[in-house]
């Protein structure tokens, strides 16, 4: 059947071949996917090894305690079909280095197939480590130890430089891990605060109106405790929560509407930051393509 | 009991209002304002950078007047062209805008392909910290205006499907038009890599 029909055949075999080149050619087109950001220091060629790379996280680790500012480094084999200024836009969207509000991250992505690399500076680093600056970095320090083959020297040598002229600028201070859990506790506190005053009129409607109050007081106090870790507090919500049930459980007192106020979590960047006790995460920083590229 | 009622009507009120897309018509709309900021102030950057610009060449390629003078005329070009926030709801402003930027970018380009010939300002320290700052703020505008065409997408997108459709109808929200193809190509595109066209 197939030997009788050669012709077919033929053509069966340059339409497997037509779609073997399409699909070949919207792979090669397609953008080069992003890593997930688990570390300050990801390295996809192997270049770096797990003691220099241990070095750097360290070093990266020191810096942010001290400083507050995130930076982080991407060494990958190509960025193709993007040109390298393009990608490190696209992780910096995705890995969102920096604090949220304060855009103090910067990125270093070396694509070495390419031999390009560059350094992406967040909004709020932008004065201090302008595009010059960053150009000579580049040319002076990394590039000419990348020509040598010694990557992780002029990583090294490149994140010296960021590192003393991001020191001379006066940035907010690194946020300390109690203070941050303290904040994310009472951004949780109004939410449940509002919804227990909705939840109690249908707790009133149920138990009664000091049944009511005392349960929503109970409830609230409970969360209070979950969430901020301490019994006064704890306490002292639970009390406020009875009295200001008892107080507005008036009939036909005016409604609590919620929706009105907003509180949308906006970019969540201090969730992000705050939570991350483990692995790593970027803090909510943005940039707009500011910073320097260089080829050797 | 109708304390309840009343509560469960006002929670079915407040969504039903945000499920006809008014806020998200509203941020879009927003957004764009931000993008296009941006974008402006990119451009304005540039623009900012030229005269420095043009005196460095000047000192060591005095003799290649006439491309100097072509970057200096597109410029005040630029600078003549008043990038308005309405500028994003009138598309034949906005086309104007985007050619003036392009003249711009092109007369940029034959500058510095004519900086190649002169070694001497190539490495003048000066000039190379010029040419990282055009070449950074080249990268923002390119990235500015990419964020800018995402934000009009969005919205316009809002503008047109059901049932955002009806409540942009009725407040008189109108699709916004988008930087066109023709200039993209032409702007998008940091000079430095423009040696194609000569």
């Amino acid at each position: 059947m197939i030997l009788a029909t050669s012709k077919s055949a033929k053509g069966w075999l340059i339409a497997t071949a037509a779609l073997l080149i399409a699909g070949y050619a919207a792979t090669a087109l397609a953008e080069v996917a992003i890593p997930p950001l688990r570390a300050r220091v990801t390295d996809l060629t192997g270049t770096l090894n797990q003691q220099q790379k241990t070095a750097l996280e360290a070093r990266l680790a020191e810096f942010e305690a001290k400083k507050g500012a995130q930076i982080g480094i991407l060494v990958l084999p190509s960025t193709k079909p993007e040109e390298i200024e393009q990608f490190a836009v696209r992780v910096q969207e995705a890995w969102q280095l920096g604090r949220a509000g304060v855009d103090d991250g910067v990125l270093l992505v070396v694509a070495k197939d390419d031999r390009a690399v560059r350094i992406e500076v967040g909004y709020g680093l932008e004065g201090v480590l302008p595009d010059a600056i960053a150009k000579r970095i580049i040319e002076d320090d990394i590039i000419p130890r990348f020509r040598n083959g010694d990557f992780y020297a002029g990583i090294d040598a490149g994140l010296t430089r960021v590192m003393g002229v991001i020191e001379g600028e006066p940035l907010p201070p690194p946020r300390r891990k109690t203070v941050s859990q303290a904040r994310t506790g009472l951004d949780w506190l109004f939410p449940a605060f509002v919804l227990l005053l909705i939840g109690r009129r249908l707790l009133t409607a149920v138990f009664g109106r000091f049944g009511g109050a005392s349960l929503s007081g109970a409830i609230l106090g409970m969360i209070a405790w979950i969430v901020v870790g301490s019994l006064f507090i704890a306490l002292l919500v639970g009390v406020l929560a009875f009295l200001f049930s008892l107080s507005t459980g008036i009939p036909g007192g005016r409604f609590y509407r919620p929706w009105g106020g907003g509180w949308s979590s906006g970019r969540g960047g201090s969730l992000r930051g705050g939570w991350s006790s483990g692995g790593f995460g970027g803090g909510g920083g943005l940039s707009g393509g500011g910073g320097a590229s260089g080829r050797w | 009991m109708k304390r309840v009622l009343i509560v469960m009507l006002t929670v079915l009120l407040v969504s039903g209002m945000t499920g006809c897309g008014y806020n998200t018509l509203q941020s879009t709309d927003e957004n764009i304002n931000a993008t296009w900021s941006e974008v402006v102030n990119q451009y304005q950057r540039r623009a900012d950078l030229i005269p420095n610009l043009v005196e460095t060449v000047k000192g060591y390629a005095a003799q290649e007047q006439e491309i100097l003078l072509g970057v200096t005329e597109a410029r005040s070009k630029v600078g003549s062209i008043q990038a308005t926030p309405e500028m994003v709801n009138d598309p034949a402003a906005l086309q104007k805008f985007s050619a003036a930027q392009g003249e711009l970018s092109s007369a940029l380009s034959r500058l510095l392909v004519v900086v190649e010939n002169y070694p001497q300002l190539k490495s003048d320290v000066n000039f190379r910290d010029l040419q990282a700052q055009l070449e950074g703020t080249e990268n923002r505008i390119a990235v500015a205006r990419q964020r800018y065409i995402k934000a009009v997408q969005e919205y316009n997108v809002i503008v047109r499907s059901f049932p955002s459709n009806l409540t942009a109808m009725i407040f008189g929200y109108d699709t916004k038009p988008q930087f066109t193809v023709e200039n993209e190509a032409q702007i998008a595109q940091p000079p430095q890599v423009d040696f194609g066209n000569e």
